[in-house]
């Protein structure tokens, strides 16, 4: 268990905040595309470069998969990011969101030789945001940041080593 | 008493507690009110913009797309189709009407199965029953003849092959024309060999659908209009991109005056492969001994047999006009959709065989300038077979810019009259369109060669009918089936044609005669 001792608020509070953001992102992602009627995971998905490419083609090729894809991506970010958001189910969130992450890296990962006609914003190498992303939620899903600030803490009750401090 | 106050104050520490835990597990849902509110914001200025715009431009959004009547209704009445000449553009029209050789089909599988993208056997098995027979074919190259006759004993109905008799052969495609078993004829042959085989289809009163480009000559041209006029057979013209969802849309965009006054209309051909340069495979097979050298020739000048004119024909003038009939045919016919301009007062052609030169003589590298002085506007075909850069289609207004392929967008001039008002409210701006169409379902799927490319990006492969994509090609076919069965017009009847031959014939004798011509609507000739 973590020791609150070890974290002090303000550390908690940088947490929080980051696992806000990260929420926020994941929350707009999903209501964007949800708004957007052109919108499809296919362009995505038929740029897919690495060993899942294959998968990633078979989808696009099959109109009813490519929607259950859309749908779980579409309403997996949404539930995510709320999740993040409120601190709501935050370890299964982060969770979730490290899978969805590491699905997007995987698709188009900026390693070398590997050239995406996806338009990119900035320039990657082997990083990019995504891993980024992934990196950030890694570390938030090993801190229970919903048991101190977050509906996890009503539900679920506050951190133990917050009681004692409290106490 | 002690205990007393103990107990006290230690509810008011659990009250305080309860009242932190509370306060700290909702401590994030500001954060989620202000994600919302910003959403809601930009959702709302988004939605006034665009409300804005569309309000401005007259359009609605979501209005269903105009496809022509003739795509619409569908009788029983069955039409028996002859064809002659069964290239691969032959072959595919063939398709188009339902009839498919079970190679193609295998292909096809083999193609969808390396490249689940590959969706040509798709987008043909849910094309719609034709309903006819086909029931005379006629090719000077034996084995294209075998094909076509095996294709014609395959044939797609309600999404099924079925089997059926099979068409007759015919050497002569003047027996062809005679049989009492052709309703209607499809003429997907040389350029040179359109205006004999349809004037006696005219003669022989059987409906045609002729391949672009309609003659090879502006004579012909002249004489064919005459003999399609006076008669009442059902002429359509090869040019499939009047089925273009996005050439429709345009139309209804140059008839609300969106554009403003257009001036300019620049229309382009880049390829940069032997195949777009029509070094067309020869097949090891071919030779005098299968090939009717004779009827090929037709009204050509006399020569020995030469396999290579035989398969690559366009790359001469004596069977053709290289891009002048061959694409930019397809661009003015385009543009002729979409404004209705006629055949041009003036033109002025150049260029040269440049890069591909294996002894043909008509040019790889073709402009040609038109002028339209009573519509005050020129339009600008321009060519290469050298080079895949992308250039597109563009109408350029005084208030705006459109650009049509595939998909259409609108782009507002920022000196225009008409949006400066949108402009100066900062509702539009130039690296954004006004409006932009993409037609179809979500999805993605593939074309498999630099050709096919080519042709999807100018609009003449594919579009969408109710969400699902389909060969416009077929529509097209469609249509001039469903106008014999209604005794209607098709979109590129006879004028359309005529327009079209002359305007092209105007480039390639420009080009030839090296100087400006002028098109005499009087007598009817290219001065």
């Amino acid at each position: 268990m973590i020791r609150s001792k070890a974290i002090a608020s303000w550390q908690w509070a940088a947490l929080i905040l980051l696992r806000v953001i990260i929420g926020w992102h994941f929350l707009y992602e999903g209501i964007a595309k949800l708004f957007n009627p052109y919108w499809s995971s296919a362009p995505y998905l038929v740029e897919a470069k690495w060993f899942l490419s294959n998968i990633f083609t078979m989808i696009v090729t099959n109109p009813q998969w490519l929607k259950v894809v859309d749908i779980l991506n579409i309403s997996g970010q949404i539930a995510i990011g709320l999740g993040l958001m409120i601190g709501f189910l935050t370890t299964p969130a982060c969770i979730a969101g490290l899978i969805l992450l590491a699905l997007y890296y995987l698709a188009n990962p900026p390693l070398v030789g590997f050239k995406s006609s996806m338009p990119v914003e900035g320039s990657y190498l082997i990083v990019n945001k995504n891993l980024v992303e992934f990196a950030s939620l890694l570390v938030l899903s090993l801190f229970p940041t919903g048991r101190v600030a977050g509906l996890d803490r009503l539900v679920f009750g506050p951190l133990k080593s917050q009681v004692s401090k409290e106490g | 008493m002690m205990s007393l106050e103990k107990d006290k104050e230690e509810k008011k520490k659990n009250q305080r507690l309860r009242r932190r835990d509370i306060l700290l597990s909702l401590s994030t849902l500001p954060f989620l009110g202000g994600f919302f509110v910003a959403w809601l914001k930009k959702r709302k200025y988004d939605e006034s913009k665009k409300q804005a715009i569309l309000k401005e431009l007259g359009i609605s959004p979501k209005a269903p797309a105009i496809l022509p009547e003739g795509t619409l209704k569908r009788s029983n009445q069955v039409i028996r189709l002859g064809i002659i000449g069964v290239g691969s553009r032959g072959e595919h029209l063939l398709r188009c009407a339902g009839f498919v050789h079970p190679d193609w089909l295998e292909n096809r599988k083999r193609a969808a199965k390396l490249n689940p993208l590959d969706k040509s056997l798709e987008i043909f098995l849910s094309q719609e029953d034709a309903n006819c027979l086909l029931t005379a074919v006629c090719d000077v190259y034996e084995p294209r003849a075998e094909r076509a006759l095996m294709a014609s004993k395959y044939v797609l109905r309600q999404g099924k092959i079925v089997e059926e008799k099979g068409a007759k052969r015919y050497r002569f495609y003047q027996d062809l024309l005679r049989s009492p078993d052709v309703d209607a004829v499809i003429i997907a042959t040389p350029d040179h060999l359109h205006a004999p085989m349809a004037l006696e289809a005219v003669a022989a009163g059987k409906h045609i659908y002729l391949e672009k480009c309609m003659t090879r000559t502006a004579d012909e041209a002249v004489k064919l209009y005459d003999a399609v006029k006076a008669s009442r057979i059902v002429f359509q013209l090869g040019h499939q991109q009047r089925q273009q969802e996005s050439h429709v849309r345009a139309r209804e965009i140059i008839k609300r005056g969106l554009l403003g006054r257009i001036t300019l209309v620049e229309t382009t051909t880049n390829r940069n492969s032997p195949e777009g340069a029509w070094q067309y495979e020869i097949p090891e097979e071919a030779g005098p001994h299968n090939i009717d050298w004779d009827q090929f020739l037709g009204p050509a000048p006399r020569r020995p047999f030469d396999v290579y004119r035989f398969f690559r024909w366009r790359c001469w003038f004596d069977y053709g006009t290289g891009l002048s009939g061959d694409l930019l045919s397809h661009e003015y016919d385009a543009v002729n959709q979409i404004l209705e301009l006629g055949i041009p007062k003036y033109a002025v052609a150049s260029g040269g065989i440049y890069f591909f030169d294996d002894g043909r003589d008509v040019p790889d590298v073709f402009h040609a300038v038109f002028e339209y002085p009573d519509r005050e506007m020129t339009l600008i075909y321009s060519a290469t077979l050298a080079s895949d850069r992308y250039r597109g289609r563009i109408f350029m207004g005084h208030d705006a810019w459109m650009e049509v392929g595939e998909t259409l967008t609108v782009t507002a001039d920022p000196e225009s009259t008409r949006y400066k008002e949108l402009y100066l409210a900062k509702l539009v701006e130039p690296a954004v369109p006004l409006f932009s169409f993409r037609p179809g379902a979500k999805g993605i799927d593939t074309v498999t060669s630099a050709s096919e490319r080519y042709f999807a990006t100018r609009g003449l492969l594919y579009s969408y009918k109710e969400g699902k994509k389909v060969d416009i090609s077929h529509l097209h076919v469609l249509e001039w089936l469903d106008c014999i069965r209604q005794d209607r017009e098709p979109s590129c009847n006879i004028d359309r044609g005529f327009e079209e031959a002359i305007t092209c014939h105007m480039a390639t004798e420009a080009y030839l005669r090296g100087r400006r011509v002028e098109w005499d609507p009087l007598n009817r000739r290219i001065i």
